[in-house]
């Protein structure tokens, strides 16, 4: 089997098990490179320059936003507007979107699984519109039932936000049967693919959603780049999100017009290193292609998920039906805190997280207060998971003789 | 990590997994929840006082053997002591995880919870060690 890890310098020059991609991927020398290369020969402010440096800046930019709309087959490269994360795209959703199209009565529904970032935003709209924010909430496979879907989402829904992976359980949500129950009640649907988009393919166009939102560090780009998804017509008609340089049309002292898209939501000078690096990544996951990634992490995944399974003191919090489930395993010892087994494992080169994974709503509907958490990429191999289960077997012989319940 | 074991030690184990300061006060006198918002920990810490003398101490809750055996350590410690000293144990508590306070004869007063000295070497578990002791040091402020 190829070693992805030999593209990775941080991982090739280290002996880590890297477990905690869901938080943020290593990044490829090919990034890394592509970035250096920006700076190198092709740095200047964007949109800016009449000199060439600036033209060649600029054109690099704008390439990368038309690779980004056919990656995610958008029509329109200016359907894609840059951001700094995922969190700051749903705040523009929610600040420029939400706050001036809902009125007392509305809804917006959400699922119990969001990360805080589709989950806070919502609160302040509701706040601020009278609108009332309603759940879609797990069964007992930690899924959204289609019953579930169908009874929350309701003529008086006006916006619907679901995560199309969970960043905790790993669930993979009908999104498809989403987006049509939202678009039969005359509501928009917003999609968080920040933790599907660097495991499964993602078409816009097929799925139909209205916004789709997703961040370039957790796809092996550079932390600080974000990007935002949405039609054109909707993103035509709402206000600017932030006011400031690059944006605008014409100043006067006491009014101004806005460019027209993307510019109008890009104020400021924007991250164009950010943009370079998501660029290469694309470059790099297409040369792989998300069939080889399937097939990589499938095969690590199930390997994991059986080796976990086979540990009796272990709980795991993952859909039984695996064709469900993504590449994030959540799990506790039990009687032992996550975060004593993140140290522990953390003594044998294990990378995990732990804690409530800015997910408190899910943790409290779940009953737990936190769990650790492993998640994969397509780098990560057989042998990262056989040192995880020493590293949990290491932790529960610490403990077990201090256990009790 | 070679101090995993200087971490979890006998002590520091016994008290997370089987204190006897976790339980309610009848009737205490000072009362404080302490939160660490990034991992979810929480203790709520229950003072009873005698004039000037912390005479009883309990905490409940849920946290990480760090914290909760920081928690019950720190109860240990400072039960019996006048708000004066309890003050001045606290300071030397954070002085010592800090590594500002190094001498080992200014140390004593911390009793057990010198087992915390080594969490210094782990950067990510200073702040479960130091809940209880911000914690009480808010509540001993306030309190005044």
């Amino acid at each position: 089997m190829y070693n992805f890890k030999k593209d990775f310098p941080l991982l090739n020059n280290s002996n880590i098990a890297y477990l905690d991609s869901s938080a943020t991927t290593q990044k490829p020398q090919a990034v890394l490179d592509a970035i250096s290369e920006f700076y190198k020969t092709k740095n200047a402010n964007v949109h800016r320059g009449a000199y060439s440096l600036s033209m060649q800046a600029t054109k690099a930019y704008e390439d990368a936003r038309t690779k980004i709309s056919k990656f995610i087959n958008a029509k329109h490269p200016e359907e894609i507007v840059f951001s700094k994360n995922a969190t700051e795209s749903l705040n523009l959703i929610a600040y420029s979107y939400g706050l001036n199209n809902l009125k007392p009565g509305d809804e917006i529904v959400i699922s119990i699984m969001e990360h805080h970032s589709n989950l806070v935003p919502w609160q302040k709209v509701a706040r601020a519109t009278g609108a009332t924010l309603k759940y879609m909430y797990i069964n007992e496979n930690f899924e959204i039932s289609s019953e579930e879907i169908e009874s929350k989402i309701t003529p008086k829904t006006k916006i619907v936000g679901i995560t199309h992976v969970s960043n905790v359980l790993g669930t993979i949500n009908n999104v498809e049967k989403i987006i049509k129950t939202a678009h039969k009640n005359g509501a928009i649907a917003i999609v968080d693919a920040a933790q599907s988009i660097p495991h499964i393919k993602i078409d816009v166009s097929s799925l139909d959603c209205d916004f789709l939102i997703f961040s370039g560090h957790k796809m092996l780009s550079p932390l600080g780049i974000g990007v935002l998804y949405g039609k054109k017509q909707i993103l035509n008609n709402m206000p600017p999100f932030l006011m400031g340089g690059d944006m605008i049309e014409y100043v006067h002292e006491q009014e101004t017009t806005f460019a027209p898209l993307p510019n109008k939501f890009e104020a400021g000078t924007q991250n164009i290193e950010g943009v370079i690096g998501l660029s290469a990544a694309i470059d790099y996951m297409e040369n792989i292609g998300y069939l080889k990634i399937a097939e990589v992490e499938s095969e690590v995944v199930n390997y994991a998920i059986n080796q976990l399974s086979n540990l009796d003191y272990l709980k795991l919090y993952i859909t039984p039906n695996r064709v469900n489930h993504s590449s994030v395993i959540s799990f506790n010892i039990n009687g032992v805190h996550p975060h004593d087994v993140a140290s522990i494992l953390d003594s044998e080169n294990i990378c995990v997280r732990s804690g409530n994974h800015c997910a408190q709503p899910l943790m409290r509907y779940l009953g737990i207060n936190s769990t650790c958490r492993a998640s994969f990429a397509f780098y990560n191999t057989k042998e990262d998971v056989d040192k995880l289960i020493l590293g949990l077997d290491k932790a529960y012989n610490m403990f077990k003789k201090y256990i009790h319940f | 990590m070679d101090n995993l074991d200087d971490v979890y030690n006998e002590l520091i184990m016994e008290h997370s997994m089987n204190s006897y300061n976790k339980k309610k006060l009848d009737k205490p006198d000072f009362c404080e929840i302490g939160h660490n918002p990034n991992c979810g920990d929480e203790i709520t810490l229950e003072v009873k006082m005698s004039g000037n003398t912390i005479v009883d101490m309990a905490f409940s809750g849920h946290g990480c053997a760090i914290s909760q055996a920081s928690t019950s350590i720190m109860i240990d410690t400072l039960k019996g002591k006048s708000l004066e000293e309890a003050k001045n144990i606290i300071e030397t508590f954070i002085g010592m995880i800090k590594r500002e306070i190094t001498d080992d004869t200014e140390l004593e007063k911390l009793e057990d919870a010198i087992a915390f000295k080594n969490i210094s070497n782990m950067p990510a578990r200073v702040k479960c060690a130091l809940l209880a002791w911000h914690t009480l040091e808010g509540m001993l402020k306030d309190g005044q």
